[in-house]
């Protein structure tokens, strides 16, 4: 009974910020201000930031689902096939060690350190407040994750499979179409999924490559939030609607999500 | 019988070898160029850019940059440079001081949830959430619930007769009140992985434990510990990582301030890029930052060798 308590309280911290945040979108700025604990909930916030003229929060969502589902499509597929090629084609070992070594190095790097160089390259390449440059730079700072995560389900892909295939004259874009990708599907999904949530949440790199036409999610927030006269009950109501997306992924793929995280830590 | 079906794998092996070698090297370098490159273009270039343009002194005007080789003096400017140490400083103590915590508050939810064998599922959904939340939208939250006129926070303390804190104007709160959000944030990802290793444990010994007449709290401290030992340096690995990073949720609650009371290391250095447009100066300090990564990277791989050897 004591365990349920303790565990009870803490699914309270956890979800109390929530609720508070959500209810408060539903207020009025005076109700939210005088901190009334009882009031008439209205739909005011989230009108004004879903249908406002001065809110742009429909396309900044929509840019946050084009970012979100290019980068993680290319990244995976560029993940799975570099996790096939380290780990199950004959490279010299040191290529294998230095890639690595460097994919870990450059996971550890804020990647606000990066998002100078990243602005002016993509300038220079006429690239600037373009998808194609916060896309290729979402890919960049996930690939390292998803290269690591993957590498864990490609090399328990039975050998003997691969084998029997070379020597039934399958060539290799058949064996990773045919047998590796079936085999290490749970692996795509768990990896899809982090690298989605990942680019759905990232915030320093989106801010410096982006203008209002390709502002995603995290930076429209901030906008809210930094403005001198700020809006509390639409900052909560925007914040409450950027949430959707991780509840929904939350209750589909929970196990996909657990089974990333967890990946490689454990064992 | 065994021994034959061995033999001719072998040979099929080897056969496979000879057959499909070219085909081998060229696929072998199709699909890995995709990554090479990207991380080549988009990671090595820019660092290789960003130790380059530290030894300069870089000046936008006109959408033109001039640069001036200035040697070590960015660096130089470094040690003398209070922002710079406040920002060290507050980083480390905050990347320290969270991630100890979240291993401890982690560890013993593990604990606790692996004991609940009903609602484990549902109370392991509503631990992970917070990790899936934007950490702006993290940020967004908790300064409403940190404001100091209306916040949950104020509401709460008002209700128990305790004056109302000012937790992200207060110069001796304020990192405290990013740590506390930090907390809330990440203790469900030392949780998630914590009880993960918690699982995968072998229930043997613990059986034959109980044999001998151990007690709860015997049993965590030399079984379950020890052997989570390797598990929980990767996961303290994995958000000393992260916490070295942080941005987000500084960013919008208290933008470094009041005073320097919250300068983290990832905010320093975006002042100097993006708002003081101090170019060559910013190179330095993301170079020092990354140096500092691999400095506590290769830390991390001696204490993690150490670990197993004595395991």
């Amino acid at each position: 009974m004591a365990l349920h308590a303790a565990l009870i309280a803490m699914a309270l911290v956890v979800l109390a910020p929530f609720v508070w945040v959500i209810a408060a979108g539903f207020r009025t700025q005076i109700s939210l201000l005088t901190g009334e604990f009882f009031f008439t909930p209205t739909l005011a916030a989230f009108q004004d930031v879903l249908f406002s003229k001065s809110s742009d929060f429909i396309l900044n969502f929509r840019n946050s689902v084009i970012v979100g589902v290019a980068s993680t499509a290319i990244c995976l597929v560029v993940a799975t096939l570099a996790a096939w090629s380290l780990h199950r084609m004959r490279w010299p070992g040191w290529v294998v060690h230095l890639f690595l070594a460097w994919a870990l190095v450059f996971h550890m790097i804020p990647p606000i350190t990066m998002s100078g160089g990243w602005f002016a390259m993509f300038r220079a390449l006429g690239l600037d407040n373009t998808f194609t440059a916060i896309v290729l730079a979402h890919v960049t700072l996930n690939l390292p994750m998803a290269i690591w995560l993957m590498s864990v389900f490609v090399r328990e892909v039975p050998d003997d499979l691969v084998q029997a295939a070379l020597i039934d004259g399958a060539s290799t874009p058949t064996i990773l179409w045919r047998i590796v990708t079936p085999l290490v599907a749970p692996g795509l999904a768990a990896t899809g999924v982090l690298s989605f949530v990942f680019s759905w949440n990232e915030f320093a790199v989106a801010l410096t490559l982006s203008l209002k036409q390709t502002a995603t999610v995290p930076v429209a927030i901030a906008k809210f939030a930094q403005e001198f006269d700020i809006q509390f009950t639409q900052m909560a109501a925007s914040a409450a609607l950027s949430i959707i997306p991780a509840v929904v992924l939350l209750f589909l793929g929970q196990r996909f999500i657990v089974k990333g995280l967890t990946a490689g830590a454990v064992k | 019988m065994e021994w034959g079906a061995a033999r001719s794998l072998a040979l099929l092996r080897m056969s496979t070898q000879i057959t499909t070698l070219h085909d081998d090297v060229r696929w072998r370098w199709i699909s890995f160029s995709p990554a090479l490159v990207i991380m080549l273009v988009l990671s090595v270039l820019p660092v290789a850019n960003l130790v380059a343009m530290s030894f300069f002194k870089i000046t936008w005007a006109e959408g033109r940059s001039t640069w001036a080789p200035v040697g070590f003096a960015n660096y130089a400017a470094l040690g003398e440079d209070p922002l710079y140490r406040a920002s060290l400083g507050n980083t480390v103590l905050f990347a320290a001081v969270s991630v100890t915590v979240q291993m401890l508050l982690g560890f013993a939810l593990a604990l606790l949830c692996s004991k609940a064998l009903r609602a484990r599922a549902l109370y392991r959904m509503i631990f992970i959430l917070p990790i899936l939340i934007p950490g702006i939208v993290v940020g967004a939250i908790w300064k409403l619930i940190f404001n100091a006129d209306f916040g949950l926070v104020n509401q709460i303390l008002e209700l128990v007769a305790i004056d109302p804190v000012d937790w992200l104007g207060e110069p001796s709160i304020a990192l405290l009140s990013v740590v506390i959000v930090d907390v809330w944030h990440w203790t469900p990802f030392c949780f998630l992985l914590l009880l993960a290793s918690l699982e995968s444990l072998p229930q043997d010994i613990y059986e034959s434990a109980k044999i001998d007449g151990a007690s709860g709290w015997q049993e965590i401290a030399w079984i379950t510990l020890p052997l989570m030992l390797p598990a929980m340096l990767v996961t303290a690995a994995f958000r000393l990582i992260v916490a070295f990073k942080v941005f987000d949720e500084v960013y919008l609650l208290t933008s470094g301030g009041p005073g320097t009371a919250t300068e983290v290391m990832s905010f320093t250095i975006y002042q100097r890029f993006f708002t003081e447009n101090r170019a060559g100066y910013g190179a330095a300090m993301s170079v020092s930052a990354i140096f500092i990564v691999c400095l506590l990277l290769s830390l991390a791989l001696t204490a993690r060798r150490r670990a197993g050897s004595a395991t």
